[in-house]
């Protein structure tokens, strides 16, 4: 028996709201890749909840997305995509293209009619080059040097519109995208703390997790700590439980 | 699949990829966050709010102080919808000079709370959107709060934090201030550095959990001695 949101409010209840992420998400190519750029903030309306959430999720050995819209379904579009990748890849023999990977991220979200929340930049190096995507919640997607999503998407793409050129240098690159979403950390209201870059070349990936952090949080002068029996205890029930050692076995942990 | 959204309600967030069908209604309103916080001590008050004006998602201004000064013993901080922030305190300060012309003193903050509670009650069925604070100084030098609702309730208080970071601040201060929820602890009198400090502290912890709360932090600081004033950065983000 399903129960779908419309027919909540009509009975008059409403859906617990899903947790956004804000978001100022960003990717550009360059001359030997692209690099894609993401906030670490994470908003319940308008109340930070994570302040260093990841939004650039794994997809393929050099296929990364970042994750704008709805946490949960950005977090969960990409683990599907990253197992379908994979078993792709096992099926075919080949490495994946970053276009599959959009036209199975757009066939979903099309197929969710925009239920789905999540707006992606994919971007990723394959046998054809390096490709960067936009991908809509609705399943639509644009294929460009330079995208942005999110709620501090315009203040980044004002960013990426003065100062992008086709064929940058990696270090001017990454400054490029580090002030697009810097732009959007500070101006938007969605967005905040660190700036994650990854950068994807045909040598492999560079995940630069808290690359910069324009907003450090503020020295406090006080000291706020409790001596114990601050909390008041009111009453103290001490159940001992008498166990005996029956059998012991020791299993190592493949750690790799 | 029809959309359940109808009628948008003012001021809450839409989504950003939102396309069903929604009724506008013009909104007088709009919220343009910010916090503020009163704490009275013996022979002093403190006001302090954030320096940020926002809306929606976006800032308007990272330097726009919600305390006002009205007298040399009473500040006032406002938060809520800007522009009845502004013709508030435009409404205040003339009737202050109503009554300093009519009765030759200057209006004590008891005073001017009960007649901001008469001004926000005439406006019962069409309020102004601000949620007030005042801090001063009572006629025996003591430090006096008064913490008002949209439409005029009030009631003095030690301390009182109002705004969007509001939900926030209390508990910690009926903590700290109060010494609520604690046990064995000894009650030593707030001093005015503690009480700065404090201040500071709890805007520090509330810019970065409230979006609507950050860039700058402004105190006005009332003694007998007159008003100082300071301002601490906080988070731009």
């Amino acid at each position: 028996y399903e129960i779908l949101e419309c027919s909540l409010s009509e009975s008059g209840y409403k859906a617990p709201s899903a947790r956004k992420t804000g978001t100022t998400i960003a990717g550009i190519v360059y001359k030997d890749g692209v690099i894609l750029g993401a906030d670490t903030r994470a908003t319940d309306d308008m109340v930070v909840a994570d302040k260093n959430c990841m939004k650039i999720h794994y997809i393929a050995p050099k296929i990364y997305c970042c994750g704008a819209g709805v946490a949960a379904d950005a977090e969960i579009t990409t683990q599907i995509m990253a197992s379908n990748v994979e078993l792709h890849m096992l099926n075919t023999g080949r490495p994946p293209l970053v276009a599959m990977v959009t036209r199975q991220l757009k066939q979903m979200l099309f197929r969710y009619q925009g239920h789905v929340g999540s707006s992606l930049i994919v971007g990723g190096v394959d046998v054809n080059g390096a490709h960067l995507y936009s991908v809509y919640p609705h399943g639509s997607y644009d294929k460009l040097p330079f995208v942005t999503m999110g709620s501090g998407a315009a203040a980044a793409v004002s960013v990426f519109e003065d100062r992008f050129k086709p064929n940058m240098g990696l270090e001017k690159a990454k400054q490029l995208v580090r002030d697009a979403i810097t732009a959007g950390i500070l101006c938007d209201l969605g967005s905040g703390s660190n700036v994650d870059l990854c950068v994807i070349t045909e040598a492999g990936v560079e995940y630069l997790r808290a690359y910069d952090t324009p907003a450090k949080k503020g020295k406090r002068e006080g000291q706020y700590r409790y001596e114990p029996g601050t909390t008041a205890v009111l009453t103290k029930t001490v159940t001992p439980f008498s166990l005996d050692v029956v059998d012991e076995s020791v299993q190592f942990m493949n750690r790799e | 699949m029809l959309s359940s959204n109808a009628f948008v309600d003012p001021g809450k967030m839409k989504d950003y990829h939102y396309t069903g069908p929604v009724e506008h209604r013009f909104s007088p309103y709009s919220f343009n966050g910010g916090t503020v916080l009163a704490v009275a001590g013996e022979d002093f008050a403190i006001v302090a709010s954030d320096t940020r004006l926002s809306e929606g998602y976006s800032i308007h201004s990272r330097d726009s102080p919600k305390c006002y000064k009205l007298t040399d013993t009473t500040v006032i901080g406002c938060s809520g919808f800007h522009g009845d922030c502004l013709t508030l305190t435009k409404i205040i300060d003339a009737r202050l000079k109503m009554y300093k012309h009519s009765n030759n003193k200057t209006m004590t903050s008891g005073a001017i709370a009960a007649m901001l509670s008469t001004i926000l009650y005439g406006r019962r069925f069409f309020p102004y959107y601000v949620y007030n604070i005042i801090g001063g100084l009572d006629e025996h030098g003591k430090g006096a709060v008064y913490s008002f609702d949209p439409v005029g309730s009030y009631q003095r208080d030690t301390y009182k934090a109002g705004g969007s970071a509001s939900a926030m601040l209390q508990p910690l201060l009926d903590n700290q201030i109060g010494f609520k929820n604690m046990e064995g602890v000894q009650h030593v009198p707030l001093t005015q550095d503690k009480a700065v400090q404090l201040v500071k502290d709890v805007f520090i912890s509330a810019a970065e959990r409230d979006v609507y709360t950050g860039d700058a932090l402004r105190v006005c600081i009332i003694t007998k001695e007159g008003i100082s004033e300071q301002t601490v950065p906080l988070r731009k983000d």
